[in-house]
């Protein structure tokens, strides 16, 4: 039987492997734009799961909120990644420093 | 009514001055004359008649508008009329105009004549406000504004340098006395909510015994801070030790100033403000004894300067100096009457000393050194006679108004109980005899002896034009009889009418309820200052009648002193070192310091500095680099759970 602990536990090991990404990737802005992605899967998990648990759809219909957010965020992501490709001719993490105070 | 009489004897000098200081030169020299004159006489006219109500029983004590509002306090414009001040309006406008017609005579032919007549009119008006005020501010203004007019007319001769640092001297010091006035009405004005005088006097006794903490554990009793405040600055205006010094400098304003505001009136004013505050003072013993025991070595010291002195006119401000010292000890020996008494005839007899000194001034051809005068008497019989006149008032020659007052004052201060009293009497007693002797030594050296002018000065020599006599003969008649009139008024308290604290129930004043001034004249021949009097005349005539040698060779003998003397006790000295040395000093001290080092140099640029130096090593954290913020932010959020955990009720922790 497979119980609401398990869920939350699959969803902390995928938020756990995103953050890990976002720490060690320093080659490619695509994979950053991944981890975040896996982020939001990660607590949609979490929700389906309490919504099963407590019987209650409003975690379920919260998830297709999320989902567009998501679509909406990584297509945004995706298009300033194109620009900062050809205005730097690189994706690299390491590279972009340009905030630097 | 009475409160129409008072506005327009104030505003009428003012009215003329305002009129011939703007449209003098259109209006011409005559005209302006006949309106200062005009308007100061018919000032003097209306005093007599307000002095009339007052010793009828009119008093007034009432507010004309209120001049402003801040703060919650009212600044208002109002007038006290008691026997003080319509008797010292009397004087004031007497005085200044038997100085306004002799000014005819003596500013004649000077290029601004028009401005002099302008500015005594000015100064008129700004003593009447002084002494009509009901409250500290107009006070204030009147105090101020005869300052104003004294630096004016010590510079009126302004290009001669001597004259404009005078002129700068005396605003200066008067300056230094200022800033303890204006602390002493503030303090006031803390104490009691208000700057009416009566406001003051109704919560003095309330204020005794309290203390005021001005940290580092120092209690002062508020009441003695107050009053030795606001005394810091009647000690400038009347030319009390230390703050004496402008006065003898001030004589090279126009003789008629100096007789004007340099003796007889503005030098007054400090006697005034404690007359005046009274029922204040004689709940501050602590201040009182202060004032006594200053105005006594002024008395004595002031006038020990008067024997070196050669100018004429520079005698006679010594001699000022040490009346003032003499009416400062009354004051300070509670015997405010005594002083006010004195006040009056001096104002009479010292204004006439220095006019009779402009007449000799002008025969000699603005000749002041004595040592170039002598045997004038033949030349000069009017001003010789109403000088003699003067002198004897001075040295308190018994008959003389001089007299009455001064040792009438001499015994009060003997009588006082206040602490100090008995130095101050035995100053006072001795400076008795000093008195007659400068006042005699200047006397002889003027109209006796051998004639020591070159001889074209001696062929013009003649007495002056009637403009100038008729006013000494004038202030010759209340110097001689004044006294006789005033004695029992003023001194047996008939005339105050409880105006003035302290007169009934006085100690100082108890042997003058009874006598009557005939009672007091024969009292002259038992009296020791008579003897000490004579004695000093005797001197006088030995030195500089019979042996005119002897002065010189005692002066070489007291070289040392003599020395002394001639440099003022180096007063002057002092006061330049101080304000070209020790005073630049600290400026640069604190500018090197205070200002570059430790304001700008810490305060200011040190804050920007400081936030640049915190910003520099701040911005490393600043890489720019995304994994990074990333970082920081989870671990914070980590942290910031963790925390919660730990805090909360029943967490994990607790």
């Amino acid at each position: 039987m497979i119980t609401l602990t398990d869920y939350l536990i699959l969803g902390a090991i995928l938020f756990a492997i995103a953050v890990m990404g976002l720490f060690i990737n320093r080659k490619n802005l695509v994979v950053l734009l991944m981890c975040v992605e896996l982020m939001l899967l990660a607590v949609n998990i979490n929700f389906v799961a309490f919504s099963r648990y407590l019987e209650n759809r409003t975690g379920q219909i919260f998830v297709f909120f999320v989902l567009t957010v998501a679509a909406a965020e990584s297509a945004i992501g995706l298009a300033l990644l194109v620009v900062v490709f050809r205005h730097r001719r690189s994706i690299n993490v390491q590279d972009l420093d340009q905030l630097k105070g | 009514m009475m409160m129409g009489l008072v506005v327009t004897i104030v505003l009428l000098p003012l009215a003329a001055a305002v009129l011939t200081g703007l449209a003098g030169r259109a209006i011409g020299r005559r005209l302006t004359q006949a309106l200062t004159i005009g308007a100061v006489g018919l000032s003097w006219v209306l005093s007599l008649l307000l002095l009339e109500q007052v010793i009828g029983g009119a008093r007034l004590d009432r507010i004309l508008y209120t001049w402003m509002v801040s703060g919650g306090v009212r600044f208002p414009i109002g007038f006290l009329i008691d026997p003080l001040s319509a008797l010292m309006i009397s004087v004031v406008t007497f005085v200044s105009f038997a100085v306004h017609v002799y000014s005819i005579g003596y500013m004649r032919d000077d290029p601004g004549e028009i401005r002099f007549f302008s500015y005594i009119s000015l100064f008129t008006f700004a003593m009447l406000l002084l002494v009509t005020a009901n409250n500290f501010l107009q006070l204030f203004i009147g105090w101020e504004g005869v300052g104003l007019v004294s630096y004016l007319l010590i510079g009126f001769w302004f290009e001669k340098p001597s004259a404009s640092a005078a002129a700068l001297k005396a605003f200066l010091v008067n300056r230094v006395g200022d800033c303890g006035f204006v602390l002493g009405i503030a303090l006031l004005l803390h104490e009691t909510g208000s700057l009416n005088y009566s406001a003051l006097f109704a919560q003095a006794p309330t204020l005794v015994g309290q203390t005021l903490r001005l940290g580092f554990g120092l209690h002062l009793p508020v009441l003695d801070l107050i009053g030795i405040l606001l005394f810091v600055g009647a000690m400038a205006k009347s030319a009390q030790i230390p703050l004496h010094v402008w006065l003898p400098d001030s004589m090279e304003g126009p003789t008629p100033i100096s007789a004007l505001i340099h003796a007889a009136t503005m030098v007054t004013a400090g006697i005034f403000m404690v007359a005046r505050l009274s029922p204040f003072y004689v709940e501050a013993p602590g201040a009182l004894s202060v004032i006594l025991v200053i105005g006594s070595l002024s008395a004595l010291f002031m006038g020990l300067l008067g024997i070196v002195a050669t100018d004429i006119k520079r005698v006679i401000a010594y001699s000022t100096l040490s009346q003032l010292g003499y009416m400062t000890a009354a004051l300070g020996a509670s015997a405010f009457a005594a002083g006010i008494f004195h006040l009056v005839t001096h104002a009479f007899f010292k204004a006439l000393l220095f006019l009779a000194a402009g007449s000799v001034i002008l025969g000699m051809h603005h000749e002041q050194d004595m040592r170039k005068m002598g045997g004038l008497r033949r030349y000069m019989p009017i001003t010789y006679a109403t000088f003699l006149i003067g002198s004897l008032a001075l040295v308190a020659f018994p008959g003389f108004s001089g007299y009455f007052s001064k040792d009438a004052l001499i015994e009060a201060v003997g009588h006082s109980r206040i602490p100090g009293a008995g130095t101050a009497y035995l100053l006072l007693v001795l400076s008795v005899f000093v008195t007659a002797l400068y006042t005699f030594r200047m006397f002889f050296m003027v109209f006796h002896g051998e004639e020591r002018m070159d001889a074209k000065t001696r062929e013009h020599l003649h007495e002056s034009p009637w403009v100038v006599t008729l006013p000494l003969v004038l202030l010759a008649i209340p110097s001689l009889g004044v006294g006789w009139i005033l004695f029992h008024p003023l001194l047996g308290g008939g005339y105050w009418g409880g105006g003035l604290a302290n007169v009934a129930g006085n100690p100082a004043l108890a042997p003058f309820r009874k006598e009557s001034a005939w009672q007091f004249f024969l009292g002259a021949f038992t009296s020791p200052t008579f003897y000490l009097m004579l004695a000093g005349i005797g001197v006088a005539a030995y030195g500089y009648l019979l042996r005119p040698r002897w002065p010189a060779a005692v002066a070489d003998r007291l070289a040392s002193v003599y020395r002394i003397l001639l440099a003022g006790y180096g007063f002057d000295r002092l006061y330049l070192w101080f304000g070209t040395r020790v005073s630049p000093g600290m400026g640069r001290f604190l500018w090197r310091h205070g200002d570059e080092q430790a304001i700008d140099g810490l305060a200011v640029n040190g804050t920007a500095h400081g936030v640049g130096r915190i910003g520099s090593w701040v911005r490393r954290m600043q890489t720019g680099l995304l994994y990074q913020y990333a970082f920081t932010l989870v671990a914070a959020l980590v942290v910031l759970v963790f925390w919660a955990l730990v805090r909360s009720p029943g967490g994990i922790l607790g």
